[in-house]
């Protein structure tokens, strides 16, 4: 009886969930459906990069223009701050699979430090300089320009698609609270890792986005 | 599978419907079979009341003046019996309700691949649909359900912004679900169930779930802009501004067309599974509907240009997008073709699911059929914006999709609740909507070709009587769903108690318990065979319970 019950339990792992037959069928689901979840993001996106592509051949100097108005130091320093905090996202699935239990906590904590110091500089320093400079289509837009109604609608796409890239962004730091106190918890090693793994997923699409929106935003307005 | 087992009265036997009892027993379960039965409940709902305003339409458009309501209302009317009948209704229908019931089963799997998404995507759901109820009873929408801009953004004074975030938030519902069945058709099939080993209604459903994980965000996308451009007026679509109206069309058919397939497709692998079963045969030709299915799902995604061929588009665009259309007739066909191959030489009986099943060929025919006059050029411009194309959709939507959930509930009803339904009841039921649904809906062809527009309160007065016609239809059609409801209610006490294969069916769902047990399986199991083994007739084995 007792060594029934433990190959039982051996069997089945607290996290192996009733209705998968293995982990590794567990884990596999786990991430075929975050890549399908993120296939929809993609096409989620990919409407607003079909419309902003429509208005650019439309309305190409205004354009030009509003992109000329965007503060290109920034978005590059942005720009390094994701692709540096992908690199430490990357150490914590790492980290994971090699069961170092404070390695995943400490490389978690730093892909936060450096998500939230994106949003910060993005806020601070470049969402409330267009504020004051008046380039915010629905509450504050004086552009004394020919091209004013084009560069609006520049403006429009560029709020728009900053602030969905960062609220994905945020969502994915309300996801890490979670995973860090799982791992706290010393729930992942070796045998189970599967929600790092897939958030890493999740954080690494955030990331490109932000590699497509910057030079469609910030550089190809013919400024170099 | 143990036959004797199975056949014992449902109150001996612990199943997934008495496993538990009370409210929050259903309303926190993570079983699929219980969340089919919460979308059943939800989306009957939203069915008859999308429906009472069809008839309060069709009441009206008795008289060529209108005869029951104001002009602002009728506009109000047929846009919320679009919005539900689309977004609440057609689109979750077989997907969640039969789809989630029977995917997991199907595969030979406990449950789908993610449980608590399954739960928290009929929550999405009712959220929605609870926001979109709401903007009816606060006043209504009057855009049409297809949201147009600028009238939606700019001049409309009704409950747009309810409405659309309503179907902006079911979308996600849409997603979820899509999602969930993808992964647990690749993820989670049983011990010999190969890809071509998989019933047909499998590879519907996988068709029409990469349709919602790719098309429904697009539309998300579009309707959450009408939305700020109502809130901030970005001015995106706004001419005024620079904004471009038709790139919302664009936006919007690139899902809605596409959608017209989800509705459709999971309808066809219904009646690919009932068409088997009551011929007693293998389909014909599986390799060719189960890739028609994966074919339609490809290039729907390539022809939403023929509901704006007279919006303002270049010739060559228009051109493209209709021989593209013409394109994806022939998957349809295909499929046609096939099950009608399947019936010859068959032993056909006619019970109530194969009495839909054989009501849904001819109608999609037609409807498909008629399609291809709105998918030429030169037909287009004179047919577009009549009641010629009101009747060609309803004959796919209603006339296809509502027939085959309408089998589908039938020939599952014995799994689902463990009951059998009156037969006698449910083959006239099948007989009156047949009848009804051709009354209300052929008298529409002729007025679309006659040159009456859709969407109009009023009418001249040489239409009259071919509405009557379609009004007196429509009373009959009425009449045909209420006889279901009522019978299914009922047959859940007083019907028979199913045995687990009353209709002596292939398939993994047949070989459980009716109704299956919370885990699906007592032994989990494997697949030997290819799907409808049927067998040659008179070879003893057309329906064997082996
Ligand atoms: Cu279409």
């Amino acid at each position: 009886m007792t060594d029934a019950s433990a190959a039982h339990s051996s069997q089945h792992p607290p996290y192996l969930a009733h209705h998968f037959t293995d982990i590794e069928q567990q884990n596999e689901s786990g991430t075929l459906g975050m890549w399908l979840f993120l296939l929809t993001e993609i096409m989620f996106f990919g409407g607003l990069f079909a419309m902003y592509a429509v208005y650019r051949l439309k309305f190409f100097e205004a354009f030009r223009e509003g992109s000329h108005r965007l503060n290109v130091a920034f978005g590059a320093l942005n720009t390094a701050v994701l692709i540096g905090s992908s690199l430490t996202m990357a150490l914590a699935v790492r980290a994971a699979q090699l069961s170092r239990r404070k390695a995943i906590i400490f490389f978690i904590i730093l892909t936060m430090i450096l998500g939230i110091a994106f949003i910060g500089i993005k806020l601070n320093y470049e969402w409330s300089a267009d504020y004051r400079e008046g380039l915010v289509p629905w509450m504050s837009f004086h552009v004394e320009s020919p091209n004013a109604p084009g560069v609006r609608l520049f403006f429009c796409f560029y709020f728009f698609m900053t602030g969905l890239h960062a609220l994905h962004m945020v969502i994915g730091l309300g996801i890490m609270c979670v995973l860090l106190r799982m791992a706290a918890k010393g729930r992942f090693d070796e045998g189970y890792f599967a929600p790092v793994e897939v958030t890493g997923l999740y954080w690494h699409f955030v990331d490109i986005v932000w590699i497509f929106l910057f030079p469609l935003l910030y550089l190809i307005g013919g400024r170099y | 599978m143990s036959a004797a087992l199975a056949e014992a009265p449902p109150e001996t036997r612990v199943h997934y419907l008495n496993a538990n009892y009370g409210i929050k027993s259903w309303l926190l379960t993570t079983d699929h079979k219980r969340i089919a039965l919460l979308y059943l409940a939800s989306i009957t709902l939203m069915f008859f009341v999308g429906g009472a305003m069809a008839v309060m339409m069709r009441i009206h458009l008795i008289d060529p003046a209108g005869a029951l309501v104001h002009p602002d209302t009728y506009n109000k009317l047929f846009t919320m019996h679009g919005v539900m009948m689309i977004f609440f209704f057609l689109i979750p229908s077989i997907p969640a309700v039969l789809g989630n019931f029977l995917v997991p089963i199907m595969v030979g799997a406990k449950d789908l691949a993610f449980p608590r998404i399954n739960l928290l995507s009929w929550y999405i759901f009712i959220i929605g649909a609870s926001l979109t109820l709401y903007a009816m009873v606060s006043g209504g929408v009057d855009t049409g359900w297809t949201f147009y801009t600028p009238y939606s953004t700019t001049y409309a004074n009704s409950q747009v912004m309810a409405t659309a975030l309503g179907v902006f938030v079911s979308g996600f519902s849409s997603i979820l679900t899509g999602l969930n069945f993808i992964v647990t058709i690749h993820k989670m099939r049983a011990p010999g169930l190969t890809w071509f080993r998989m019933p047909l209604f499998l590879w519907a459903i996988y068709a029409t779930s990469i349709i919602q994980v790719l098309g429904t965000p697009v539309v998300a996308i579009a309707i959450f802009l009408i939305g700020l451009e109502r809130l901030f007026h970005v001015g995106i679509f706004d001419p005024a501004v620079g904004g471009d109206p038709i790139l919302f069309q664009h936006l919007f058919w690139f899902y809605s067309h596409p959608a017209v397939y989800i509705m459709i497709l999971p309808g066809m692998g219904v009646i690919s599974e009932i068409i088997t079963c009551f011929s007693r045969k293998k389909i014909f030709g599986y390799h060719f509907v189960a890739f028609s299915s994966m074919a339609i799902a490809v290039i729907s995604f390539l022809v939403w240009g023929h509901h704006m061929f007279v919006t303002g588009m270049s010739v060559y665009a228009a051109l493209i997008f209709s021989v593209l259309s013409f394109l994806v007739a022939i998957p349809s066909a295909i499929k046609v073709f096939n099950w009608t191959a399947t019936l010859y030489q068959g032993s056909i009986s006619y019970e109530a699911p194969m009495l839909y099943a054989l009501g849904f060929i001819g109608l999609f025919t037609m409807g498909g059929l008629t399609g291809l006059f709105l998918a030429s050029l030169a037909t287009d411009v004179h047919l577009n914006g009549t009641y010629f194309i009101v009747a060609h959709f309803h004959y796919i939507m209603v006339g296809g999709a509502v027939m085959a959930y309408l089998g589908g509930i039938h020939f599952w009803w014995p799994k689902i609740s463990g009951r059998m339904f009156p037969d006698t009841w449910a083959r006239l039921a099948a007989a009156i909507v047949f009848i009804g649904f051709n009354l209300t809906f052929f008298p529409q062809f002729m007025l679309g070709y006659l040159g009456m527009p859709r969407r109009y309160a009023t009418y001249p007065a040489e239409f009259q009587v071919l509405n009557v016609m379609s009004s007196a239809g429509a009373s009959i059609l009425g009449l045909g769903y209420m006889i279901p409801l009522i019978y299914l209610f009922w047959s859940i006490r007083y019907g028979p108690v199913a045995p687990a294969n009353p209709w002596r069916a292939k398939g993994l769902e047949w070989q459980t318990s009716s109704p299956p047990p919370t885990q699906n399986f007592e032994v989990p199991p494997v697949v030997t065979e290819e799907a409808y083994a049927y067998g040659p007739p008179g070879s003893g084995r057309e329906g064997a319970h082996d």
